[in-house]
């Protein structure tokens, strides 16, 4: 009995010590310094050693470029394959798995001549019969690929995808040709500006046949059923726990790249990923909005911009919202800015526009935002004013919106404030909130059944289409029965137009008419903020499909 | 004993069904499609993504079809990620998870019947107290709460263990451990009640006046009848723990199942809602049997009663 008496004293010791240990300690700073010199310790070498240390926030759903819709599965692909351009740190298109390239007169006919010494991971040449079989499968109608609408300004490539077209399936009409095994021929359906900047996205990368035949449907699903073309190879891959890149030895740019090894750990909640950036397990850690006040005077802290768009969908099906003035008045009675600053905090800003601000510069060299200016404001007595004339048009006192919104955190508390700001601001009016799970609230969206609804939109591709189209009459992400024949007409103009500079005039002009209709109320344009040790540079962030190429980043300044 | 758990696991089977019935037709419920990118899919895409997984046919049918895949044991395929099988998620899942489960299930008991024991002993006196302080805190102290506290100042400030991860046994002692305090506190309690209770019986009296040694007694008699109301909620325990917790899961970056649970849910994920759904159940129904047979051993009333 007496050994039990030890024991249990033992016990009770460790047991109150945790919580002691829980409730103290909050001044012993920088214990953890000591922790990240020994991690460096096992990794030394004479130079420094070029090791990122990363953490995502997911698994990869899919790594077989036909099949993947999401920003990991993007970004992952855009490191470890190459299409026939990529984006550099300027978002404009630099030479991939193509040399150069040739335009013919009227914009529609390009000519990509492709490096010889662009290789496959097993040693074998990319050429161009890869790209013809890779489009070809992702228009595949059995391949089921969700993102095949991205391929649409190729020539039919939009029939090919239409049940009922005469061209319905038939992949071997789509606007491309191997000409030779280092010659691809591409045929527009129109002029695009845009597409060499396209032909970097995911669904438009290569794929050897003979590889991808011999793996069936084991292909894409692990590392070493996969080829490589890219700066990098997936060395490893274990499933929701996370991936190694390797640098490629065969890739024609391999002096460019600088990293031998990145490693990527898959972390969901935040709060650890800032705990693992503080001993120094990660290089790059996301932060929410709460952490940013605790580190804003640190100079690891980045916020960056990015190019996706929130906004309210006003649904013209209500008769209330149809009302030009009342959709105006509620676009001005609330107050954008302390709402991106108090509920946000990461570097998002307030928008008063649909097409987000440093995305695309027009044919002048000016950012299509600068040129358009903002629309709208936060203005009280306007908005009074506008709201009574309304509601004396529609013959009501007081009205009754419901808000669809999604059941995050954030969205919840955004949702909060715009019903605050508006049964304050707008005497009469009268605000529900529906919170309901991302894919329910997309359907009920689609069904057209809210009044507001809270959205966003990043874009598919480098031109202010991506977002304008979305509006025209009865389009599919339309969803709220907004109709105006003159912007219907400026969108089918831009989309055929040669000229570049008529085709931008006419973008700018559409987006004026959507917002004297008011169709929209927009939110903000949604920022990122994170810490980044300073020692990791040369990273490249893009606006669409991957967040970050690693292809120039490098170590400096570590040791 | 040998038809009475014949007729249990007839029974169970039953059970099974009926769970996997209301999940598949609740789970029709739910709006919304699975698809990834709904957003910006075609009409033609939809109907031919809809026409693979087999979601155009009517319900009865899909159920009908679920039903005969499931009896070969096979769960279909994820919507989440390409090409892969609800039966390989698990399998991969179910390591991770069951490891930290049962960890800190073993961890959690022993501690916990321990303290309970010397509770009740000492009862009314500083080791009763201090032990049922503990107990008290671990349940009022959610287990998500003490792992982010563990991992911040043993992780991060003193630097003792891992931070996150999933590697060597190092990484298993933080979320093991936080894991284990809520079984700690939930064990000592119920111990502690029952050992008092079973000490101020007769039998007890009778067993000690018959010259049994103390220690002979409390090992014997009290432990042993103590121990009924311990297994009962031993096995409902072991299964939260083993499938996995959400957040233990998340703060420690363990790849577990637990998140699967919630996350299928509201993708839509058809195939991993009932997949997780019926795996979990089916060890909710074989872990009871085992703990009704496990009565039997410990105690000969039930078996008799059950046993006939």
């Amino acid at each position: 009995m007496k050994k039990s008496k030890w024991s249990l004293l033992l016990t009770l010791v460790l047991v109150l010590s945790m919580f002691l240990a829980a409730c103290s300690g909050g001044d012993k700073d920088k214990a953890s310094d000591s922790k990240g010199g020994e991690d460096e310790k096992a990794t030394e070498k004479p130079s420094e050693p070029q090791v990122l240390n990363l953490l995502d926030g997911e698994e990869i759903p899919s790594m077989d470029s036909s099949q993947a819709t999401d920003s990991v599965s993007f970004e992952v692909m855009n490191n470890v394959m190459e299409g026939l351009y990529r984006l550099d740190k300027d978002n404009k298109p630099t030479p991939g798995v193509a040399e150069k390239h040739e335009v013919n007169e009227d914009g529609t006919v390009y000519t990509f001549k492709l490096n010889p010494n662009a290789k496959w991971s097993d040693g074998s040449q990319v050429v161009a019969k890869d790209f013809v079989y890779a489009w070809q499968k992702a228009l595949t109608p059995d391949t089921l690929s969700e993102y095949a609408y991205i391929m649409g300004p190729v020539k039919n490539a939009n029939a090919i995808q239409t049940d009922g077209d005469p061209l319905y399936g038939k992949v071997d009409q789509l606007g491309v040709k191997a000409v030779d095994d280092t010659t691809l021929e591409v045929t527009l359906e129109a002029p695009a500006p845009y597409f060499l900047g396209l032909t970097g996205f995911a669904t438009f990368y290569p794929q050897k046949e003979e590889f991808v035949k011999k793996q069936a449907d084991k292909y894409a699903l692990e590392s070493n059923t996969l080829l490589y073309n890219g700066p990098f190879v997936l060395n490893e891959w274990k499933h929701n726990e996370g991936w190694q890149y390797k640098k490629n030895d065969n890739y024609w740019d391999k002096d460019n790249v600088m990293l031998d090894e990145i490693n990527v750990k898959i972390v969901k909640d935040v709060a650890t990923g800032v705990n693992l950036y503080e001993t120094g397990q990660t290089d790059i850690a996301g932060l929410s909005m709460e952490y940013v006040d605790q580190y804003k005077d640190n100079d690891d802290l980045y916020t960056r911009g990015e190019a996706t768009v929130f906004f309210l969908r006003l649904n013209q099906k209500s008769e209330v919202l149809k009302n030009a003035n009342i959709r105006k008045a509620i676009d001005m009675a609330y107050d954008k800015q302390s709402m991106v600053d108090v509920l946000l905090n990461n570097g998002s800003t307030p928008a008063y526009y649909l097409v987000p601000g440093e995305f695309t510069p027009g044919p002048d060299g000016e950012d299509y935002r600068k040129t358009n200016g903002n629309f709208g404001e936060y203005n009280l007595e306007k908005a009074k004013e506008l709201w009574a004339t309304g509601l004396k048009e529609v013959g009501k006192d007081s009205v009754e919106l419901e808000l669809l919104n999604y059941d995050s955190d954030g969205a919840k508390k955004m949702g909060e404030f715009f019903k605050n700001q508006l049964e304050k601001n707008l005497p009469g009016i009268k605000v529900s909130i529906k919170a309901q799970p991302f894919k329910q609230k997309l359907d009920l969206e689609t069904k057209g059944e809210y009044d507001f609804s809270y959205a966003g939109w990043g874009p598919d591709y480098q031109d202010p289409m991506t977002f304008l189209d979305m509006f025209v009459t009865d389009g599919a992400h339309n969803q709220m029965a907004y109709s105006n024949p003159e912007y219907d007409k400026l969108i089918e103009g831009a989309k055929k137009e040669t000229d570049e500079k008529k085709r931008w005039q006419m973008m700018l002009d559409a987006e004026k008419v959507l917002f004297e209709d008011q169709a929209i109320s927009p939110l903000y344009q949604r920022g990122v903020t994170g810490l980044q040790k300073p020692y990791v540079k040369g990273l490249a962030h893009h606006l669409f499909g991957a967040d970050t190429s690693y292809k120039w980043a490098y170590i400096e300044g570590k040791q | 004993m040998l038809r009475y758990i014949t007729k249990r696991v007839f029974s169970m089977f039953i059970t099974l069904l009926i769970i996997a019935t209301i999940t598949f037709f609740l789970m029709k419920l739910l709006p919304g499609s699975p698809f990834n990118n709904q957003e910006k899919l075609t009409e033609t895409q939809r109907y031919a993504l809809n026409e693979k997984y087999g979601l155009n046919d009517p319900v009865p049918v899909q159920y009908i079809n679920y039903l005969g895949k499931l009896a070969q044991g096979d769960l279909g395929y994820t919507f989440q990620f390409d090409g892969r099988t609800v039966n390989s998620m698990i399998a991969n899942g179910m390591g991770p998870s069951a490891t930290i489960g049962f960890e800190a299930l073993i961890f959690g008991t022993f501690i916990g019947l321990f303290l309970g024991i010397i509770a009740a002993l000492r009862h009314n006196s500083f080791v009763d107290y201090g032990a049922m302080i503990v107990a008290v805190f671990g349940i009022a102290i959610p287990s998500f709460v003490f792992a982010g506290l563990l991992q911040y100042y043993v992780g991060v400030k003193l630097g003792w263990l891992p931070v996150a991860f999933w590697d060597g046994p190092e990484y298993h002692i933080l979320p093991a451990f936080s894991l284990s305090v809520g079984v700690i506190a939930t064990v000592a309690r119920f111990m502690r009640t029952e050992m008092l209770e079973i000490l101020g019986t007769d039998y007890i009296l009778m067993a000690r006046s018959k010259g049994i040694s103390k220690k002979e007694v409390i090992i014997k008699h009290c432990v042993r009848n103590s121990m009924i109301p311990i297994i009962t909620i031993l096995g409902p325990m072991a299964i939260g723990l083993i499938t996995g917790s959400l957040v233990i899961e998340n703060i420690f970056a363990i790849p577990g199942i637990g998140e699967q649970f919630v996350k299928s849910i509201n993708l839509n994920d058809y195939p991993v809602i009932m997949g997780t759904t019926i795996f979990y159940s089916f060890l909710i129904v074989v872990i009871i049997l085992i703990v009704d047979i496990l009565y039997g051993i410990i105690d000969p009333r039930i078996r008799v009663a059950g046993g006939k």
